[in-house]
């Protein structure tokens, strides 16, 4: 088994008084994805940004291939061959579809102070780079990013992750905003990333999507590690179960099917459970 | 599945498939929004042409409006550029009477050299940017007030010096030789200034960085995401800091050279361009929601406004008018704007209506 790319240790954060993150142990290795789980509010955001740079963790080590590693900023995380695509692909809708793509890392060409942004390279590159992702209705580098639709928005910014050499992606609820064609499509982009050996990170709350993709998956509870199983492992009720925060969606469906028994298959009245006969 | 595409060759494939025939097109032109500022430009010029007779095209009708759109287009490019990274100044007026004052003080009421004063003036300028984008990135305090408030300030303090100083709130300064000729002069018999040269090296430069350099795509970023254009390590806040030190410093070179070429200095000068340098960079076509915006559509929307400012007394109208006339315009150039907007994020112009 190969060694892991990224590894976190016992990683714990906290904001004040409150504990965020409690005892994160983590690892994510080339040409896996890992799927991170939770609802919200359970550290999902938190862990991700200490990842990417934007947090510092109270305690616990990161390691990328074995060597200990400090983000004090984005910048470090990104040097490190980091990068963190947001749920709209957090590109400018009102820069052309070349610009946008190289962003911070301008390709130039001229000569001294006459420098001038080698505009007609970089739409070319970004184009390029979004067909080999499977987006070919895109053919000018020179059209706005807000005419795009989400999908390729996420493709954008996956496709610039890529080409600036990121070994390590991390997605953060890539398919929440998105139709259910555009998200078979992002999946298959992330599942592309992966054959070429990138580590990938993907943070949903979208059971389906995590199982179609994910190879090692994480569920977060109230900041803490509630699992960490490979794939083929548990089912995808077990998943849905845990994500709810464990028993609750269990319990509710016993109930249910008690009832049905009972009342040859009628669905009860909602305030004939017990859980809200008892708040009542 | 099978996953295309990802052998590693992908990148070296031949580009000519995703090349397009020609990127210009009238549709596409359409679509910018300094399209509007230049049909308004267009359109008002010959509505004065139609209405305002031969004088309004004789030369010296021509400068009645250039000269005050030179000195106006010094000052709104740059803060067209800060506008389009997102963040306001108010605080060009002041900056310019007390720039102007500075000079008129420094070469007119002690007699020091005219190099020093210009020097001290501009330098004043640049420091009262520094201060703004200071305050402004550190702070989180909205430009608009922090630069309202620099306005203020910095005009009483302009007004107590001045008055402790001279016992006057205007002060005149003599200049003869080379800074008369580079900033207070004129040309073309005497009807143009030629602070109309200033705003040429202007529009060149600020055009180069913002549409040319790779600072330009720093520029754009921070006003359409400034998040995200931290997060691609960008410096954001040296970015906004520039801007803002870039503004102040058109304001006192205004103020150079009306000190110049009028040969005094008054402290309540330049508050007109507060608004006016806005309402210029508006109908220009930069949004206000910053992270769009060109030099070309500046230059457009200041030619605009200053047709419509002057143009009406050419007309035998009443000129107590012409303020309705911009207020009507400014309101047409935002909805316009919007509208561009909208065509501009569509993709697809193969698409026909119907």
């Amino acid at each position: 088994m190969t060694q892991p790319l990224f590894k976190l240790a016992n990683i714990n954060k906290s904001f004040g008084t409150t504990d965020v993150l409690m005892d994160i142990n983590l690892e994510v290795r080339p040409g896996e994805v890992l799927c991170l789980l939770g609802d919200n509010g359970a550290g999902k955001s938190t862990l991700i940004k200490i990842l990417s740079g934007f947090h510092q963790p109270t305690s616990g080590e990161m390691e990328i291939e074995g060597k200990p590693v400090l983000f004090k900023s984005p910048r470090d995380a990104s040097d490190r061959g980091i990068a963190t695509v947001h749920q709209f692909g957090g590109t400018f809708p009102l820069m052309t579809i070349g610009r946008s793509f190289f962003v911070g890392a301008e390709p130039t060409r001229g000569w001294g102070p006459f420098k001038r942004l080698d505009s007609k390279f970089a739409g070319e590159v970004a184009v390029r780079e979004m067909q080999a992702l499977g987006i070919t209705r895109i053919t000018e580098g020179s059209r706005l990013v807000g005419g795009l639709s989400g999908g390729e928005r996420q493709a954008l910014a996956i496709g610039r992750a890529v080409y600036f050499g990121a070994n390590i992606l991390i997605l953060d609820e890539p398919t929440a905003a998105l139709g259910v064609k555009e998200a078979a499509h992002v999946l298959r982009i992330i599942m592309q990333a992966r054959q070429k050996g990138v580590a990938v990170i993907l943070v949903t709350h979208n059971v389906t999507h995590a199982m179609t993709v994910g190879d090692h998956f994480a569920v977060l509870i109230r900041g803490a590690l509630a699992a960490d199983f490979r794939k083929g492992e548990r089912t995808r009720e077990e998943i849905t179960d845990l994500m709810a925060g464990g028993e609750a969606m269990a319990e509710l469906e016993a109930e249910l099917e008690a009832y049905q028994v009972a009342h040859h298959g009628h669905v009860p009245d909602p305030s004939e459970l017990p859980a809200n006969q008892s708040t009542a | 599945m099978t996953v295309h595409a990802t052998e590693p060759d992908v990148r070296k494939r031949s580009t000519r498939a995703t090349q397009t025939p020609s990127s210009f097109s009238l549709s596409n032109l359409l679509r910018r929004p300094e399209s509007g500022a230049l049909i308004a430009t267009v359109g008002i010029y010959i509505f004065f042409v139609i209405n305002g007779g031969e004088f309004f095209t004789a030369s010296k009708g021509t400068a009645t409006w250039l000269n005050p759109a030179a000195e106006l287009g010094i000052i709104a490019i740059p803060v067209g550029l800060l506008m389009i990274a997102g963040e306001l100044d108010l605080s060009v007026g002041s900056v310019l009477a007390s720039s102007s004052m500075t000079l008129a003080l420094v070469s007119g009421h002690w007699g020091q050299p005219i190099v020093l004063g210009v020097v001290v003036a501009l330098s004043l300028g640049l420091l009262t940017g520094f201060v703004n984008g200071l305050i402004v990135t550190r702070s989180q305090v909205p430009s608009f007030v922090v630069t309202l408030a620099t306005n203020f300030g910095l005009a009483g303090l302009a007004l107590g010096v001045t008055r402790a100083v001279t016992g006057s709130t205007s002060v005149a300064i003599e200049t003869d030789g080379w800074a008369k000729k580079v900033f207070g002069s004129y040309f073309g018999g005497g009807t143009f200034e030629v602070a109309i040269f200033w705003w040429l090296g202007v529009i060149v430069v600020v055009g180069w960085i913002l549409h040319m350099s790779k600072y330009g795509n720093w520029i754009f970023a921070v006003g359409g995401d400034l998040v995200s254009a931290r997060a691609t390590g960008i410096p954001t806040d040296r970015v906004k800091i520039a801007l803002f030190m870039g503004s102040a410093f058109g304001a006192s070179l205004v103020g150079v050279i009306q000190t110049i070429l009028y040969n005094s200095a008054q402290v309540a000068n330049g508050q007109a361009f507060v608004f006016n340098s806005i309402i210029a960079v508006v109908i220009g076509g930069v949004l206000l929601t910053g992270g769009y915006g060109s030099v070309v559509g500046v230059v457009f929307g200041t030619l605009t406004f200053s047709i419509v400012g002057q143009g009406i007394y050419f007309t035998g109208w009443n000129p107590d008018w012409a303020s309705l006339f911009l207020g009507v315009l400014l309101l047409i150039a935002v909805l316009m704007n919007n509208t561009f907007r909208r065509m501009a994020l569509s993709y697809g112009p193969r698409k026909k209506k119907g």
